[in-house]
């Protein structure tokens, strides 16, 4: 444990080099979120005529840049890099060092989170420009939002570590968390708030992970949960974390053991 | 032009016969693009769920316009992005010099050099789409107005085809950017809504600098028999001056190339 203390304040720095030497490309990856936006366009053409539900134009942009920033804030990429690295056998060289494969990666992906954050200032400007009314009144809110971020950046970051271990076994890994995504980006919130889903949809969102990996935050900020509320979903939030945390465990420790390394 | 189009031909079979390898990948590969058609289907039906009409566009007038996002969609993803993805390769690793030094015209030889074909699956979900608007709209489109969409398609292909080779000709000057394709292919999630969606300067950006209108705005009025003949003209002739334009600037970048390996 002490050596991990150690040795993850190193790994963080490297993982920060490297997000600095390609920073064209990062800031690229960056641009290419912009679905919030899209969904935007056609909201507020929908709300010209007047609000729909409890959204009016502005409404929908503080949701959607929320949407956006959150997005931002919590990406990952471990999945690619895990199944890239199992296909090439370069995973060994890992394997090798003495520090687990996952915290070496989780490393990489958090120390991309500063180069994130200047992406991000832009879209806090503009939304505290644009929607400073729709924001949450609530401190206790606010408070709440660092544990819900990165409760949904672990989720994030876990369920694509789950789903990299399958390359272990299987080739096409990539193309399963492809299928993740899709579910992803309808019952996260990421396309249409959930309040705005049709009843059988949100019944199904409401208790799915999806939603805390993405629509928990951007609820926070908004300020729709009461204190007791929020408290109880950040509980539930932090559940699924654990429960990804073991499965993923689990699937690393059995997956293993299926692994042969390619080349020589 | 006869050469070209057997240049062409020999080079589809190759990339179709190479593709169709991986059986398994082709039936995953082909879910998830029906998934995905899902996925693009869904805001819309919620917003219209709310409203009959956003932006001057009923349900199945913006459907319309989605077929044709979702055909173009299948047709980038399914052979431009590919094919052209191998050229920044080519650049990366300085193996361009092998297809520069092949006796065909270079742009020729990359553009189709990978197609996945299980995106046609996004082409007969694009059939499916239409055929439901036009069942909603309660009449057939008559053959005059899908003549002029098809011609409208073929001046958006050419227009979405000069897009991506603009932007690998960029990568030429600026290999590091290598993933400036992405960025095409996530801005062109924009070209799922029709252009009136969009007001004061993004509709301006939308119709004249990136030609976003001219990909599914357009072939959609035309189906639904809406298109002014000066706007298709218009479109048609802006298709041509911005695919000479691409082919302009394509044959500067291939001219200022030094392999990477030298």
């Amino acid at each position: 444990m002490t050596r991990i203390l150690r040795l993850y304040p190193q790994l963080l720095r490297t993982g920060f080099a490297e997000a600095v030497a390609y920073r064209a490309e990062f800031l690229i990856w960056m641009f290419s979120t912009n679905m919030p936006l899209v969904m935007l366009a056609i909201w507020a053409a929908a709300a010209r005529s007047g609000p729909v539900a409890n959204y009016t134009q502005q409404g929908f942009a503080a949701y959607y840049l929320a949407a956006l920033l959150v997005r931002l804030m919590t990406g990952a990429w471990v999945v690619w890099e895990m199944t890239m690295e199992i296909r090439q056998g370069t995973l060994g060289l890992r394997l090798l060092r003495p520090i687990h494969p996952l915290l070496q990666w989780s490393a990489d992906n958090i120390a991309a989170i500063p180069m994130r954050g200047v992406v991000a200032i832009p879209v806090i400007g503009i939304l505290l420009y644009v929607a400073r009314s729709e924001l949450s009144h609530d401190w206790f809110s606010w408070l709440l939002l660092c544990p819900a971020l990165l409760g949904a950046w672990l989720l994030y970051f876990l369920v694509q570590a789950m789903i990299g271990t399958l390359a272990l076994r299987f080739e096409s890994a990539a193309s399963l968390f492809d299928a993740w995504l899709g579910f992803s980006n309808v019952l996260s919130g990421y396309l249409v708030p959930l309040d705005l889903f049709p009843k059988a949809f949100r019944e199904l969102a409401v208790v799915l992970p999806f939603r805390f990996q993405l629509s928990l935050p951007v609820e926070l900020m908004l300020g729709r949960w009461s204190r007791i509320e929020a408290l109880e979903l950040l509980g539930a939030q932090w559940a699924y974390v654990l429960l990804f945390l073991v499965v993923t465990r689990a699937a690393w420790r059995s997956g293993l053991r299926h692994y042969a390394a390619y080349g020589g | 032009m006869m050469r070209a189009a057997r240049v062409v031909r020999a080079q589809l079979r190759a990339s179709i016969a190479m593709a169709l390898q991986y059986r398994l990948e082709f039936a995953v590969e082909g879910a998830l693009a029906l998934l995905w058609v899902g996925v693009t289907l869904f805001p819309l039906i919620v917003v219209f769920g709310t409203r009959p009409e956003v932006a001057g566009w009923t349900f199945p007038e913006m459907l319309v316009v989605l077929g044709w996002f979702v055909a173009l969609k299948g047709v980038l993803e399914g052979t431009l992005s590919p094919s052209l993805l191998q050229v920044i390769e080519h650049v990366r690793k300085g193996t361009l010099d092998f297809v520069l030094l092949k006796p065909a015209d270079a742009q020729l030889l990359v553009s189709l050099s990978k197609i996945e074909p299980w995106r046609l699956i996004d082409l007969a979900a694009a059939g499916a789409i239409f055929g439901v608007a036009f069942h909603r709209i309660g009449r057939a489109p008559g053959t005059g107005q899908v003549l002029l969409a098809a011609a409208l398609l073929g001046a958006a292909v050419l227009v979405l085809y000069s897009i991506a080779i603009l932007v690998v000709s960029v990568a030429f000057v600026a290999v590091r950017v290598d993933n400036l394709l992405y960025l095409f292919q996530s801005v062109f999630d924009v070209a799922r809504w029709p252009s009136t969606v969009f007001r004061g300067l993004l509709a301006v950006i939308f119709t004249f600098v990136l030609p976003l209108a001219l990909l599914t705005t357009y072939p959609a009025l035309a189906l639904l028999g809406k298109l002014t003949p000066g706007t298709a003209v218009g479109a048609l002739f802006g298709a041509l001056l911005f695919a000479t334009l691409a082919r302009a600037i394509w044959l500067a970048s291939i001219r200022r190339y030094t392999s990477a390996s030298s």
